[in-house]
């Protein structure tokens, strides 16, 4: 039987953190992309397009991320569309990232005061100039630490891709046991790695509630 | 002719009738203050002017901009009439200069170092030209109006529209803002104000418009409407028994 040593494990479980980075940043940019397309329709002007938006995202907080998993993989193979697994767990988690960044963001618009739009308004800014000169820069300083510390859901939820045999750092760490027979200290050392990668998000997100709290002292 | 001319306007929340047909025609360089209680519908009548409130029925037009519900004519007519509020709503993100630059540089599309320098003159205008790099939240209730005042200025609007501005104000403060308002109608600006100041509505306004329960009540020059009101609405209104 082969011996491994506990840097032959830590090695194999670091080279696939990288596609768990990976993922967490296509999930995070994609997420944020259609995210802010789903804020612009969540507030926009037009009932339909508000509906439309709150039926999506209602639809994606509603359902597991595993179900959004399954259904990506196995649903679009029922029609004959093959997709491999990297395609389908990245398109999943940009959806349901996008979202949940979708509501994160329109309760930050909404929480900047009512008066701030009606004194745009009234100096004859359109609603786009509003939205972009007024209302998203004080709505941006709002949003940082909730986005921020959404991000951290979003790597933990790269692991439920190993379900569907995308090989990430969860996938890793079963095959590694399966050879190693030794399931504490690979899975202790998943954790960890998880852990190394989140806490510094979820630090960076309470320091940044605490600075913009700071700013707003005076209001 | 009249600068602003409202003629019929009702205005609803639902099954609540707030304005009943209000008339009124002010003319250039008048002030009015409009009085009443709570709920009798001045601050929606003002709002209307500018069109942060949608009417049901009726026109409003200030000098020939007709009010009408979509983006380019409610543009034109805003770039007419400036709005001051109880709440100042001053821009928390941009400093003072930047209050006043703002909506000059993305609404009129005025190059930067000439609404820099139409910034300081109206800073100047209402005595805070030393603050213009000062954020909103240095600054006293009182200063935050008067850079207000100054930012619909920039506009170069034609009237103003003054919602209860010294009502959120430390009385102290109060004066500093009426003094500016009243060099404002010194010079000539068409103002229409909602206020509770009925000592300064009786020095500085062309007009008293009385509102009570939707309609205009009573209408006049202030020492007519103060000596001799002729409703009892309006006595039991300004304490006389």
């Amino acid at each position: 039987m082969i011996e491994f040593t506990l840097w032959d494990i830590l090695r194999n479980l670091l080279l696939a953190t990288r596609w768990t980075v990976v993922l967490s940043l296509v999930s995070f940019l994609g997420g944020g992309i259609v995210g802010l397309a789903l804020l612009f329709l969540r507030i926009s002007k037009r009932k339909s397009l508000r509906s439309l938006a709150k039926y999506y995202i209602e639809l994606f907080q509603g359902t597991p991320l595993l179900m959004q998993l399954f259904i990506a993989f196995f649903g679009l193979g029922l029609f004959g569309i093959d997709v491999p697994a990297w395609l389908a767990a990245g398109l999943a988690l940009v959806l349901w990232t996008a979202a949940f960044l979708g509501e994160i963001w329109r309760g930050c618009v909404e929480a900047v005061a009512k008066g701030q739009w009606e004194a745009s308004a009234s100096l004859g800014m359109g609603w786009l100039q509003q939205m972009r000169y007024v209302i998203l820069p004080q709505a941006m300083k709002v949003a940082v630490p909730p986005t921020v510390g959404f991000s951290v859901q979003v790597i933990k939820g790269t692991a439920l891709t190993s379900i569907i045999g995308f090989v990430e750092l969860s996938k890793a760490g079963t095959v590694v046991t399966n050879a190693t027979f030794q399931p504490f200290t690979v899975y202790g050392l998943v954790a960890l790695i998880y852990f190394a990668l989140c806490w510094p998000l979820s630090k960076s997100s309470q320091i940044l509630e605490r600075k913009l709290n700071v700013a707003h002292r005076n209001h | 002719m009249s600068l602003i001319e409202i003629t019929e306007v009702r205005k609803s929340y639902g099954a609540t009738e707030v304005l009943k047909g209000i008339n009124l025609d002010v003319a250039s360089g008048e002030v009015i203050a409009i009085i009443g209680k709570s709920g009798s519908g001045k601050s929606t009548l003002l709002r209307c002017i500018n069109g942060l409130e949608t009417i049901n029925r009726g026109s409003i037009s200030v000098a020939g901009a007709q009010l009408l519900d979509d983006e380019v004519h409610l543009k034109a007519l805003r770039l007419k009439v400036g709005m001051i509020f109880q709440q100042f709503n001053l821009f928390p993100h941009q400093t003072v200069g930047g209050n006043v630059m703002l909506s000059q540089t993305v609404v009129k599309k005025t190059p930067k170092p000439e609404a820099e320098a139409i910034a300081r003159k109206m800073l100047e205008r209402v005595g805070l030209a030393h603050k213009f790099d000062a954020y909103p939240d240095e600054l006293s209730g009182g200063q935050q109006q008067r850079v207000a005042i100054a930012r619909a200025l920039a506009m170069q609007p034609i009237a103003l529209l003054c919602d209860e501005i010294t009502s959120a104000l430390d009385p102290e403060l109060v004066s500093e803002v009426l003094a500016v308002v009243r060099e404002l109608a010194a010079e000539g600006m068409t103002l229409l104000m909602v206020t509770h100041e009925m000592k300064f509505a009786r020095d500085v306004c062309s007009r008293v418009v009385f509102m009570h329960q939707g309609r205009v009540h009573e209408v006049g020059p202030p020492e007519e409407v103060f000596a001799r009101p002729q409703t009892p609405e309006l006595k039991q209104f300004l304490g006389l028994h």
